[in-house]
């Protein structure tokens, strides 16, 4: 089955076109990679595929799971069952994490037209899953991300990732910031998560996440465009040799 | 109305003023007509008063129940209690008129509570020992006003080294069959060593306009700890100027909460003094309006003594064509050493129309201080709001938890905890609801 397919997207930022023309399909049960010099669209990817309000599709589509994921509101999005960790995740001073949590999974369930979830129910969700990324109890109390180290809070997108069990899940540069443990514990928890129906999109610049989490496909994005599509060993490749003789091809031949 | 007709009708009908009040609160008139005749009412050319020009509150033709017709009101009707998690000694007043209920139990040994008319009759050297002694009525205002008009209202006077635990309620309600100013008058007392808490709500009925001028005076002992909440619940129609006026004693505590959820157009001013050393003051404030709603909360602490310690926090939410002002200023005073004083006034103006005056203002006159102040005006967080839609968290709650979150900040420095839980539910329903039906006390339901 066809879990996300992407055809010739184009979107822009306060009028500034930022990706020109990306294809990407990706079936369900697979891992694919996105690898791509600074500045070179990824976050925007995923942005425009989670409905962040300051992109604007000028053109192409998106279809998620069957669906025209871009006429979804964001949260719809979300229920449908897209997730996006964050490269920076946002802080939300006064909001508990259990609130937070509480009043996502619920919407989900209202969305599906389940009831609510029982408050022990909850509880015993919250350690289940805090327990797979190994994050400590008391962050529950601590208003979202706030104070949260940098480690931390990448950890802590885990943690909810594992919560909404979403099935396709996009993850921008989860492994920046985290220790050499964190990022074992973190690949783990991503990995205790695939099933043959969930995929996920990984966004990283090193192969030291991809050691872990084994992509099935790697993409590179240069300038708002896919311009090289292989298998796992392309990762490998670009960590000896860089990005630049991929960039000079691709110029080269679109001279 | 202009302000020579306030004191022509004062003139013409002060016969009759006086004999519907005391000689205590009589014996306050003359010199409270002289400061109103030559201060007047603020408008917006007065500093204070720079976003409010309340002269043009009082512009209409106003009437008065000057001649204490019994007004139609049944309280306990309206607002039938029975708060789970709050229970209150209730006191009622319908406009500025105190109404006797039947087999109130006395509050504890000692303690004077109920109207201002009948104690100030029956018991004339407490009430004139502390009537009028801290309100200032030498600059516009309607403190000179509320003087030369005041007839009842409440009171309590808690003896020396008496704590009362269960908070006192008084629920005014400006209602009647017609559109009506009001000049209400609240006293409060502590002795040295005494301890209160005292909720005030405010309501109006929205059928009429109604207008109240009223002046809260509260005279806080050595070492005494008041805890005064105000909430008010008024409706479109109302318009409100409350003076408040707290002058401290030593090593005495203050916190003052001023909840403005639903109203028309209010102003606060609230005059802090320091009288002694070692004293704190908390001062609070929420603001949320909509609609064509306006709220001004001025603040005047005066740092009179050394060692005091003060410190305040107003939040204010405007939506649609709302408008907000806070100015706060605080006076250090020459030799008021080791003062600590922090300000802070944030905001979140939800439209482009909504407008916010923020106007912090400090005064230092000792060098061994320490005074903070800030104060921003923005909108809410578009990536945290973004941040919880991915999460599934549909725009309207996210915005809803982030406007709890920041109301959420003043709410938590509420010391008493039923009464946090409940008015941050109030809080939550006014936003929920936004500008819905206000009718009776929603403490009370
Ligand atoms: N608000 C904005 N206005 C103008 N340009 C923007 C805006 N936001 C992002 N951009 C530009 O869009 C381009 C793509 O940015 P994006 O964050 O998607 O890159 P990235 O591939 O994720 O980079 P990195 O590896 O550094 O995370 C960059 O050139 C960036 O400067
Ligand atoms: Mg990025």
């Amino acid at each position: 089955m066809e879990m996300l397919k992407i055809e010739n997207l184009h979107a822009e930022i306060a009028g500034k076109e930022i990706l020109k023309g990306i294809n990407l399909s990706i079936e369900a049960g697979t891992v694919h990679a996105i690898m791509g010099p600074n500045g070179s669209g990824k976050s925007t990817l995923s942005n425009v595929l989670s409905g962040h309000p300051a992109y604007t599709v000028t053109q192409g589509k998106a279809t998620f799971k069957g669906k025209d994921l871009l006429a979804m509101p964001t949260e719809n999005r979300s229920h449908e069952g897209l997730f996006m960790s964050f490269q920076y995740p946002v802080e939300i001073p006064g909001v508990s994490m259990t609130n937070f949590m509480r009043t996502a999974l619920n919407e989900k369930r209202r969305y599906l037209g389940l009831d609510p979830m029982s408050p022990t129910d909850f509880l015993k969700l919250m350690k289940q899953k805090r327990d797979l990324v190994k994050l400590d109890a008391k962050f529950m109390n601590r208003s979202v991300n706030e104070g949260f180290s940098g480690g931390e809070k990448k950890r802590n997108e885990i943690f909810q990732m594992a919560v909404l069990e979403p099935s396709l899940s996009i993850l921008d540069e989860t492994d920046s910031g985290l220790d050499i443990d964190a990022l074992r514990i973190v690949a783990e928890g991503v990995n205790s998560l695939k099933t043959p129906e969930t995929s996920a999109l990984v966004i990283t610049h090193y192969q030291r996440l991809l050691d872990y989490i084994k992509p099935d496909v790697v993409h590179v994005l240069y300038a708002g465009r896919i311009i090289r599509t292989a298998g796992p060993e392309l990762a490998l490749e670009l960590e000896e040799r860089g990005y630049d003789w991929l960039i000079k091809e691709f110029e080269d031949s679109n001279r | 109305m202009s302000q020579s007709s306030y004191s022509e009708i004062f003139r013409e009908n002060r016969a009759l003023i006086d004999s519907g009040a005391s000689p205590v609160m009589n014996a306050l008139r003359d010199r409270a007509l002289a400061c109103f005749e030559k201060y007047g009412f603020p408008d917006a050319r007065c500093e204070e008063y720079l976003h409010t020009d309340i002269s043009q509150w009082f512009a209409p033709d106003w009437g008065m129940n000057l001649g204490r017709v019994k007004l139609p009101v049944n309280p306990s009707e309206a607002f039938r209690c029975n708060v789970p998690n709050l229970s209150t000694q209730m006191h009622f007043l319908a406009c500025d008129s105190y109404m006797k209920k039947d087999g109130q139990p006395t509050l504890v040994e000692g303690v004077t509570v109920g109207s201002l008319l009948e104690i100030s009759r029956s018991n004339p050297q407490l009430v004139g020992k502390y009537l009028g002694s801290v309100v200032e009525m030498e600059k516009p205002g309607i403190s000179a006003l509320n003087t030369m008009f005041m007839q009842d209202g409440f009171m309590v006077h808690v003896p020396r080294n008496v704590r009362i635990d269960k908070p006192v309620q008084l629920v005014s309600l400006m209602s009647g069959a017609v559109s009506m100013l009001s000049c209400r008058r609240i006293l409060v007392v502590l002795e040295q060593g005494a301890e209160l808490r005292l909720l005030l709500c405010d309501h109006s009925s929205a059928a009429r306009e109604c207008l109240s001028a009223m002046v809260v005076e509260c005279v806080v002992g050595d070492n005494a700890r008041l805890e005064l909440y105000d909430l008010e619940e008024t409706s479109q129609t109302n318009s409100r100027v409350c003076d408040f006026f707290v002058s401290q004693g030593r090593d005495s505590s203050v916190h003052a909460s001023v909840l403005t959820l639903h109203n028309g157009r209010t102003r606060n001013s609230f005059h802090s003094v320091f009288k002694g050393p070692g004293a704190s003051l908390e001062l609070d404030g929420i603001a949320i309006s909509d609609g064509n709603q306006h709220v001004d909360n001025y603040s005047f602490v005066d740092h009179a003594s050394t060692d005091c310690i003060s410190s305040e926090l107003f939040k204010y939410i405007l939506d649609d064509r709302s408008t907000g002002s806070f100015a706060g200023k605080v006076l250090v005073r020459e030799g008021s050493q080791r003062t600590v004083s922090a300000q802070t006034n944030r905001n979140i103006c939800l439209t482009r129309e909504s407008r916010m005056f923020t106007q912090p203002q400090l005064e230092i006159y000792a060098d061994d201080v320490k005074c903070s102040h800030g104060a921003t005006v923005g909108q809410l967080d578009e990536k945290a709001l973004f941040y919880m839609q991915q999460r599934g968290i549909p725009m309207k709650e996210a915005r809803m938890l982030l406007m709890l979150a920041f109301a959420g900040e003043v709410l938590d420095r509420i010391p008493l905890d039923s009464l946090r839980s409940r008015l941050t539910g109030l809080v939550e329903l006014r936003l929920r609801h936004g500008q819905s039906r206000c009718e009776g006390c929603n403490v009370c339901k």
